[in-house]
């Protein structure tokens, strides 16, 4: 019998098999960040042990950087003392840092692909469950834990149960304004956030092999959001030609050797999946979500669900939802005022979705009612922008570019979204407080937040363009 | 990490859905760079006001349920894979969860940590709640050895799953790092022969 990508990927990397226990899979790339690796780097002194391949192994500071002014030293104490504690921490183990300042500093899974360091084949973890972002590539990765980021560290391998697999198919075309985060979050808003668990996902068909390596990235950086541990898309020639020729990426003869090993990176014909789903594109609208889990989400026309015709079980927590957003039953949200947008984070911060919303904003003001972010996914993302001249387009709109991080989507750092307000966010996650203590997000695709931002209000985007 | 193998405790009733990383310990409090003191912000937006004064209405401010026990709806853990989530839930003093469901990332941190997640059917949880709520000094027996869940004042039972390694390290405090380790010439021979 045939094998899917996931298992050729998995059996490659298996150190050791033993009945009875998780499997010892090797890993390829460690990436690390301030937030989820001190802990782990005080395991090490502890047991009194080196990072055993720290030239496997890259950092970057993002999830606790200022997205302004990145050039003066971190206002916030306990922010500056994590960031520093990283750069202390990759210069006692020998570990590569792109710290603030860095031309190659930015979100870590932006700059892992940008840089060719991610690349199909391989295994990758990284203290983040937006790990699964880099299996656009053809990789098997996944967030890990604290301890895991020690485990790796201490042996470059984590003990892991080989996971169940499951094929999402998306065949057909897509509808103008319609796009990759439209798809996602239409896959998750079907299978809710729960669906995915204990699966890796192959993201294929018509509609996923249609959309460029960024487009991709944001499918599978949002697999978590359906509790896959990872998702993954077999690489092809727009995968072979988005990595060649970027800074770590493999060079002449290495190329082609590994390039010959890419294209046997596919699920055989005769592969058996644990899961199937199959989703039409054309079914597929902008998106937006309504409550507080990012499966709670629905056509930007559509109205949101009644509670009475949720299972009875979960109505408390469907209605805890719909309060803490401030929406009723079967409301529909065009015409909803919107306070901010965000534009940003490891989901939608690239640079193809910055094009998009300058392309859309060209000539265009932002609506008095609403502060609009922008915040590049990397310093490289910020460069192109500026060379570009998205940054004028920007600040013509009344948008303001920021400096690259995680920024608002998680509601660690400084930006934060005030109690009460309205966000629709490009990024990841619309739990309670994630953007700020009873912040109320919107999760939506670059085009629909840039819509928001100009109208002031939720649009949809298929009516402007 | 320390041995686990038998408990008996009341419990702390949580029955809400989709409980996320970003509600067990919201990112605002992961700017520590030790693994102490994440219990007092566990559940902080729901636990305490904006002006940090306890919410009555919350289960955790209320006196009549504690123990060493939480239990909570299906999808427990879901988001983040910030192990602080499961520093805090053990900071605070909690041993077990169980639920009828748990995202794989938390499961797997609580497990690396000595918090037993136990998943147990729908029905079987609804049995646990309507113990508790009407009687919060109702207990619950955990047997790691024998793998069962018992609510002891029914004497109804569930024989739960765990992977027999994982088992064996929350018996015997061994954690992951030292069982690779002790693989190390196997590592090296993997990398040798790519």
């Amino acid at each position: 019998m045939g094998k899917t990508l996931v298992e050729k990927i998995w059996d490659a990397h298996v150190v050791k098999r033993q009945e009875g226990f998780p499997d010892i899979l090797y890993i390829d790339t460690h990436l690390i960040h301030e937030v989820t690796s001190p802990q782990a780097f005080d395991g090490l002194r502890k047991r009194g042990i080196p990072v055993f391949r720290p030239n496997q192994t890259v950092a970057t500071a993002d999830h606790n950087v200022p997205t302004l002014n990145q050039h003066l030293p971190i206002q916030e104490e306990l922010s500056r003392y994590q960031v520093d504690m990283l750069t202390k921490n990759c210069e006692e183990f020998g570990i590569e840092l792109y710290g603030l300042g860095h031309p190659y500093q930015g979100i870590v899974h932006v700059i892992g692909p940008e840089l060719g360091i991610t690349q199909p084949g391989k295994t990758m973890v990284c203290g983040d469950s937006h790990t699964s972002t880099h299996g656009a590539f053809g990789a098997i990765a996944f967030g890990i834990g604290t301890s895991q980021v020690e485990q790796v560290f201490a042996t470059q391998c984590l003990l892991q149960q080989k996971p169940k697999t499951m094929k999402i198919e998306v065949n057909g075309e897509l509808a103008k304004g319609v796009g990759a985060k439209d798809i996602v979050l239409y896959i998750i808003s079907k299978t809710t956030a729960a669906g995915g668990t204990g699966y890796f996902v192959e993201f294929a068909g018509s509609a996923i092999r249609s959309l460029s390596m960024e487009g991709r990235m944001t499918v599978c950086n949002m697999s978590i959001e359906m509790g896959a541990r990872g998702g993954l898309i077999a690489p092809d020639q727009t995968t072979f030609d988005y990595v060649h020729g970027r800074e770590f990426a493999p060079k002449g003869e290495e190329w082609d050797k590994a390039l010959a090993y890419w294209q046997t990176l596919y699920s055989d014909e005769d592969a058996q999946f644990d899961a199937v789903l199959e989703f039409d594109a054309a079914d597929i609208q902008p998106m937006i979500t309504y409550g507080t889990n990012p499966g709670m989400g629905i056509g930007i026309s559509d109205a949101i669900p009644a509670t009475s015709n949720q299972p009875e079980s979960e109505r408390p927590s469907f209605k805890k939802a719909l309060d803490y957003m401030g929406f009723r039953d079967n409301e529909t949200l065009l015409g909803h005022p919107v306070d901010y947008v965000f534009i940003g984070s490891c989901t939608n911060s690239r640079i193809e979705d910055l094009r998009a919303v300058a392309s859309f904003v060209q000539g265009k003001k932002k609506a008095d009612n609403v502060e609009v972010w922008i915040v590049p996914g990397s310093k490289q993302v910020e460069t192109q922008a500026k060379k570009e001249g998205i940054d004028k387009i920007f600040e013509e709109a009344g948008f303001v570019l920021r400096e690259p991080g995680c920024s608002a989507c998680l509601g660690m750092n400084e930006d934060k979204i005030p109690a009460g307000k309205y966000c629709v966010s490009t990024s990841n996650r619309n739990f309670e407080g994630r953007q700020g203590p009873n912040a109320r997000t919107m999760l939506a695709s670059p085009l629909t937040a840039a819509a928001a931002a100009v109208s002031g209000k939720i649009v949809d985007i298929r009516e402007l363009i | 990490m320390k041995k686990f193998e038998k408990l008996t405790s009341t419990v702390v009733p949580l029955p809400i859905e989709n409980i996320d990383t970003d509600q067990i310990i919201p990112a605002r409090f992961l700017k520590a760079t030790t693994r102490e003191g994440f219990g007092n912000n566990l559940f902080r937006d729901w636990r305490y006001d904006s002006d940090g004064q306890p919410k009555a209405d919350f289960v955790m401010n209320d006196s009549t349920y504690s123990g060493k026990i939480l239990v909570a709806g299906k999808n427990f853990g879901c988001g983040s894979s910030r192990e602080h989530a499961a520093w805090a839930i053990q900071d605070y003093g909690f041993d077990i969860v169980i639920s009828s469901f748990f995202a794989d990332i938390f499961k797997g941190n609580a497990l690396n940590n000595g918090v037993l997640p136990i998943t147990v059917p729908d029905e079987f949880l609804e049995q646990i709640f309507d113990a508790v709520f009407a009687d919060p000094n109702a207990e619950l027996t955990v047997d790691l050895v024998a793998q069962t869940v018992t609510i002891n004042a029914t004497g109804a039972n569930f024989v739960f799953e765990i992977n027999p390694y994982k088992k064996s390290c929350l018996i015997n405090g061994y954690d992951d790092i030292d069982y690779i380790l002790s693989h190390k010439n196997v590592i090296e021979a993997y990398e040798q022969q790519r």
